[in-house]
């Protein structure tokens, strides 16, 4: 709540560059709390999760017309439509696997996708697409909101995001909700009192690519520009990263790590502040990800929360290896 | 003769596939690890090729010293990193290794810069095989389809045949066990991963004069890995041969019949086992 009236009151003292990093910021928060759904709530660690993010990007800049607005009730539902119903063929392949696998074919699947846009002309190649001019919103011929004015649109994006927040803790405390949450405890009971455990799983995979979608949507509205590194895997890893950094199956928590995540990339990036090993941020980036999964198995929220628990047992892993 | 060529091709790119998803498939069989890094090694073993043939003068040379290298970068990392994370989720498992990749990238551009380097063929395979009067084969290409093939049977034979191989399977299907039975599971884990590290760099160390060197090149052949380990079942060998030489195929084939859309037919290969088998072809649901 706090926090929330914090971000409010923002635009009011930070200066544009800062404004506009606020509101990337929050676009990856959107982005970490669709994949949280998925990883914190479910238990599907998915390793593809940018395609859909960079899916309904692409679906902004290719619907868009070139010299004018597009209207955000036409490319923003398309967007998220489109990236959901990828996620629905994607899913109805990938929910079938578990552990490990699912890791897998989650990546191979956006690695197709990402190939799809690298390889052929559909979008631009591997130069990608611009986009010049920026959706714009009208309601009855009036337009309440300039998404060119970045003050504008970070009270947008912050609306949108906590629009998402809502939505999924309503989500999460519904029977759907508790039913993911049967699910990631133990799957195999849940399907013996009765749930159809593969249509929930796929599910969750459809409503987190939705929102992976509306993220998509929002970064290339903000950036002007798509291109296939927006869905490679990177993205996903470092989305994914988000999640664990700022602890997952908790929904602050992957809105702190995207915060932590993007403002630690600016600080690592910045060459005015470390000079020529600026250009080598992902060196210090790695390596931090390295200490983060020895030594914070919790993430931030739990360096906060009450309690850290450094003994949790994750051992249900290495048994489902060779069955 | 033309359909020769790219069957040849396809053996060929099928069977350094082989060498690279035969350690991951181990490493995750073994030891439970899944390793993102695994195409990271490969990247290892061509800048080691390019970096030690400049200095040696002789790719003959850079491969043995490279694979030293490569052993105990595998060590290292196994001691000091991998061993601390099997006990835990393989969401772990797949950050840290994701940020070993980062690293590693990173250190590449450090050491090597971000341009594309050549390795020159050695100078003894460097010649052409006559099909007809136009198409010709080069050497190089037969002598690795010849070494990865005779490494494939020989770790057939260790897995089957031998003492080591017997308390590599007993500690994959049940390591407590294994351990009480007195097989030091930390020195076998411990080979394994060196041994899968190596297999990983030889390959991009004997890959490096036919497919030049540059960044992210480990990445790229990474999910062709993986889409090789889910077709053919973890921690099966011969799983994994026969969904290599499957993809080599598919990929070869998908190139010469449709280019633009060649990176996407493993893909549809993957999709199309995934309803069939989800388990992979090796492995009995």
């Amino acid at each position: 709540m706090l926090s929330a009236l914090l971000l409010a009151v923002f635009p009011l003292i930070g200066t544009t560059f800062y404004v506009q990093l606020g509101a990337k910021i929050m676009i990856m928060a959107i982005f970490a709390l669709s994949l949280d759904l998925l990883v914190g709530h479910t238990g599907l660690v998915s390793l593809g999760h940018a395609a859909y993010f960079g899916l309904a990007a692409y679906v902004l800049a290719l619907i868009s017309p070139k010299y004018e607005a597009a209207s955000l009730w036409v490319t923003l539902p398309a967007a998220i439509v489109a990236a959901a119903a990828v996620a629905l063929v994607f899913g109805f392949l990938v929910v079938r696997t578990t552990g490990v696998y699912f890791i897998m074919v989650t990546l191979a699947f956006a690695q197709m996708l990402y190939s799809v846009f690298h390889d052929t002309k559909l979008g631009g190649g591997s130069d990608g697409i611009y986009i010049t001019v920026r959706p714009e919103l009208t309601i009855a011929g009036i337009k309440p909101l300039d998404l060119e004015n970045p003050v504008q649109f970070y009270y947008f994006v912050l609306l949108i995001m906590i629009g998402v927040y809502v939505l999924l803790s309503r989500v999460l405390h519904a029977p759907f909700g508790r039913a993911l949450a049967g699910i990631k405890a133990n799957e195999s009971r849940m399907r013996s009192i009765g749930f159809p455990v593969f249509a929930y799983k796929l599910g969750a995979f459809v409503l987190a690519g939705a929102l992976a979608g509306l993220a998509g949507y929002l970064a290339a509205c903000q950036f002007g520009f798509v291109n296939p590194e927006i869905l490679a895997w990177h993205q996903s890893g470092t989305v994914l990263m988000m999640v664990i950094l700022g602890g997952m199956g908790k929904l602050h928590g992957a809105v702190l790590g995207a915060f932590a995540y993007v403002l630690l990339q600016e600080f690592l990036s910045a060459p005015a502040l470390l000079g020529a090993y600026a250009k080598h941020w992902q060196l210090a980036m790695g390596s931090l990800i390295v200490l983060v999964v020895l030594a914070l198995p919790d993430g931030l929220a739990g360096l906060f929360g009450h309690g850290r628990s450094f003994q949790r047992n994750d051992s249900n892993s290495a048994s489902e290896n060779l069955e | 003769m033309f359909y020769l060529i790219q069957l040849l091709n396809g053996v060929q790119y099928g069977l350094l596939l082989f060498l690279l998803a035969s350690g991951l498939t181990l490493i995750f069989g073994i030891m439970g690890i899944i390793n993102l890094a695994h195409g990271s090694f490969y990247m290892v073993g061509a800048y080691l090729a390019y970096w030690l043939a400049k200095i040696t003068g002789s790719l003959w040379l850079a491969i043995p010293l490279g694979l030293v290298i490569a052993l105990a970068i595998g060590v290292v990392l196994e001691t000091t990193l991998v061993s601390r994370l099997y006990k835990r989720d393989h969401l772990y498992q797949v950050l840290l290794t994701f940020g070993l990749i980062l690293i590693f990238e990173e250190l590449r551009s450090i050491l090597f810069g971000d341009d594309v380097h050549g390795v020159a063929v050695p100078a003894l395979l460097d010649y052409s095989v006559r099909l007809t009067d136009t198409l010709s084969y080069p050497v190089y290409r037969l002598f690795i389809t010849a070494v990865c093939l005779s490494l494939a049977g020989a770790m057939v034979l260790v897995i089957h045949k031998t003492r080591l191989g017997m308390m590599i399977r007993a500690s994959s299907s049940n390591r407590e066990m294994a351990a009480s039975l007195g097989v030091n599971i930390r020195l076998l884990f411990a080979l394994v991963f060196a041994f899968g590290t190596a297999l990983a760099a030889f390959a991009g160390m004997i890959a490096a004069p036919i497919s030049s060197v540059f960044p992210g090149m480990g990445n790229q052949i990474l999910i062709i890995c993986f889409v090789v380990v889910v077709i053919g079942g973890i921690g099966s060998i011969n799983g994994a041969m026969i969904a290599s030489l499957a993809i080599g195929f598919a990929d070869t084939l998908g190139k010469v019949l449709a280019p633009e859309y060649s990176g996407i037919a493993v893909y549809l290969l993957m999709a199309v086992i995934l309803l069939w088998r989800p388990q992979g072809l090796a492995n009995k649901t």
